[in-house]
């Protein structure tokens, strides 16, 4: 059974910055490795570390935000390569959530895959909680996947997700393995139909 | 009221609706490389699931394979580990394994349009986001992660949403010393590197009707560097003449047969786009980046704009690049010194790109001080242009010929920037750090540009290094 996301409640690290790639997110050299294990350690490595490995000022090696579990982006965010390493990441360094302006689409699936739900707010709102948590680090944001609105501070702002996003990750369907499975023949049909690559003699 | 390709690809493979609401949808042909496999196969195991079509599959290895000596074992265990486990788990499911030396390895996604493997009217997935290149042959071609490629082995199907179309005209004729890397840069310098959120591009237009079906592989490669997750050029006569009596494509009866499906996915003349933009051939310019994403380009002759001249939302990141890129706001961007010039990638690393810079390399020398490299696409590209001759002239100008692979784009292998260096690069992406340096800079330009940088020892425009157009 998988996890259903209703509301995800937590401190937030502001990291602005439009068109952040998943190259930033997580270098290639990086993802010589077989499985997803330990890859939270290389978020955002080359920002947040110089080459001798010493970390240099970035949201992530703050100790105010330390512990927080929702990631806060501007626009244009995991744009570039396909990688699921950025996500697995992101969700492996302690995040459960996403809040931005906007998404690259590969990323965006790849992360609602492994139940790493984004979603988006207006730029005003966006603003208005980047402020407020720059300003006050330990402000709890409360992302409600089930009214579609972001709790912070007293304020509450309407949360934009693609509505098949939002039912698969509240019933607990994100990861859609067990449904593709389920519709058995019918796949055999489409692979008679559809002749090419053709099955080698 | 017409359709158009992705609407009629879309509804040949729509399996049925999912209970999200997304649908559930075959993939014709799936492609696998050795970075975003391992944990799918992986993922295969802990399920208890096999690979459901294993024809339907077709492995070979890009990214971490060394260009300059390919003894193994390599030098780096890691990599020769990754190479290990997609040869044991291609071996184990019965898949099609491209291996080094078969003669048809190479990088994805040159290999899949040179063994005819990618076809007209087909959905084609691959752990890797430049999928879009198979667009080119009017396929619904994109990138996908590795739990996806998870589900494409164990149902070959995924849970996908449809997109928007936006018709893309260009129209004229391009000016001597003007590729199809100018057009796509010209494109996401005008459309920014958002504008294809939600869409898929298509392309048209008298300029692409007229290209070559290499030029269109690299104007769709690149369509996600505009945002655009899915890039396709209409099925034509040009697409049937190159898939002619390829390894793959389909055979004797079978081949009228096929194109006459293939014509039918064809957009119809009055399909309904949600978008359309139109350019003109003549104003593009040979065009080159600056900055640390692909939108930020200027011709060649340009200067790197002012901060005043950009939108208050271009202007953080147009700061960012400067500081990374060491250059000023107004300063042209010619004359730039540049210490390495790189040739491949799946964006422009075919034989018709060599061949092309080969015609006017030929009597140039790589300036004293640049590392200048061509990296094949692939084995059969490689064995091309050595028995054209084109190899040499690489070689006697300066260029290092290496061997096949994604090489310097990502620098997964052990070619890469040091330090500070500044690349003229025939690649897709300029982001910081791209080239395997933290501090490494990209530009991004067409081969010919890059051969013109690499004589010049700096930033040049090709059109005048080689006497191009007058």
């Amino acid at each position: 059974m998988l996890e259903k996301f209703t509301t995800i409640r937590g401190r937030a690290v502001p990291l602005r910055g439009e068109d952040i790639d998943t190259d930033r997110i997580i270098p290639a050299r990086f993802m010589k490795v077989l499985t997803f294990e330990g890859l939270g350690k290389y978020l955002f490595y080359d920002e947040r570390f110089d080459e001798t490995g010493n970390p240099k000022p970035h949201p992530l090696n703050d100790p105010r935000y330390q512990g927080a579990s929702i990631l806060l982006v501007e626009a244009g965010f995991g744009s570039g390569s396909s990688r699921e390493h950025a996500p697995q990441a992101i969700k492996r360094a302690g995040f459960r959530a996403i809040i931005g302006e906007s998404f690259a689409e590969i990323f965006f699936g790849n992360a609602t895959a492994i139940g790493l739900p984004c979603v988006t707010l207006a730029p005003e709102d966006l603003g208005v909680l980047f402020k407020a948590v720059e300003e006050k680090p330990d402000l709890e944001v409360e992302v409600d996947l089930v009214s579609k609105e972001v709790r912070f501070g007293g304020r509450t702002a309407p949360l934009f997700i693609p509505e098949e996003t939002r039912e698969a990750l509240v019933e607990g369907l994100w990861d859609p393995i067990g449904e593709l499975l389920q519709a058995g023949e019918l796949l055999d049909e489409f692979d008679r139909h559809l002749p090419y690559p053709r099955r080698s003699e | 009221m017409g359709k158009t390709l992705y609407e009629k690809v879309w509804e040949a493979h729509e399996v049925r609706k999912l209970k999200s609401g997304q649908s559930q949808l075959f993939i014709d042909l799936h492609l696998l490389h050795e970075v975003t496999s391992p944990q799918a196969f992986g993922m295969l195991r802990d399920l208890g699931l096999k690979v459901r079509y294993p024809h339907r599959t077709f492995a070979t290895v890009d990214h971490i394979v060394p260009t300059h000596d390919r003894t193994e074992p390599f030098q780096d265990p890691l990599a020769q580990s990754m190479l290990e486990a997609l040869r044991q788990n291609t071996k184990e499911h019965g898949i099609t394994f491209f291996d080094l030396g078969s003669g048809n390895q190479g990088i994805v996604h040159v290999i899949g349009p040179q063994l005819g493997l990618t076809q007209p009217g087909m959905t084609i997935a691959c752990g890797d986001s430049h999928t879009s290149t198979h667009g080119a042959f009017g396929a619904v071609a994109f990138g996908i992660g590795t739990s996806q490629v998870r589900d494409v082995l164990a149902t070959q199907t995924l849970a996908a949403q449809k997109l928007k179309v936006r018709r893309i005209n260009i129209e004229g004729k391009l000016a001597p010393g003007v590729y199809a890397k100018d057009v796509i840069l010209h494109i996401i310098r005008h459309l920014g590197v958002k504008g294809g959120l939600g869409y898929a591009y298509e392309y048209g237009g008298s300029t692409v009707e007229a290209m070559d079906m290499e030029s269109r592989m690299t104007l769709c490669n690149m369509s996600i560097e505009g945002g655009a997750r899915i890039g396709y050029v209409n099925p034509d006569e040009t697409t049937f003449a190159y898939l002619e009596g390829r390894p793959y494509s389909p055979k004797g009866a079978e081949w009228e047969e096929a194109k006459k499906r293939w014509r039918a996915f064809a957009s119809d003349p009055d399909a309904r786009y949600d978008d359309v933009v139109t350019f003109r051939a003549e104003e593009i310019p040979p065009t080159v980046t600056w900055g640390i994403n692909p939108g930020q380009a200027i011709p060649v002759d340009g200067r790197i704009p002012l901060l005043e001249e950009l939108s208050p939302e271009e202007r953080p990141v147009a700061e960012e690049a400067l500081a990374y890129m060491g250059l000023k706001p107004g300063q042209p961007i010619k004359g730039v010194p540049v210490q390495v010039a790189f040739i491949g990638s799946c964006t422009n690393a075919r034989l018709s790109d060599l061949r092309e810079v080969a015609r006017f390399l030929k009597g140039h020398k790589v300036k004293k001080g640049v590392r200048a490299l061509v990296v094949p696409g692939s084995e059969w590209v490689a064995k091309k242009a050595e028995e054209e001759g084109i190899a040499e002239i690489f070689r006697e100008a300066g260029f290092e010929w290496r061997n096949p692979g994604c090489s310097m784009c990502l620098a997964m292998n052990p070619d890469r920037l040091q330090g500070d260096e500044l690349a003229a690069s025939s690649s897709n992406r300029n982001y910081k750090g791209r080239m395997g340096s933290p501090r490494g800079r990209t530009v991004l330009m067409s081969p010919l540009m890059v051969a013109a940088a690499a004589v010049a020892g700096e930033i040049a425009d090709a059109r005048e290094v080689f006497g191009i157009g007058r």
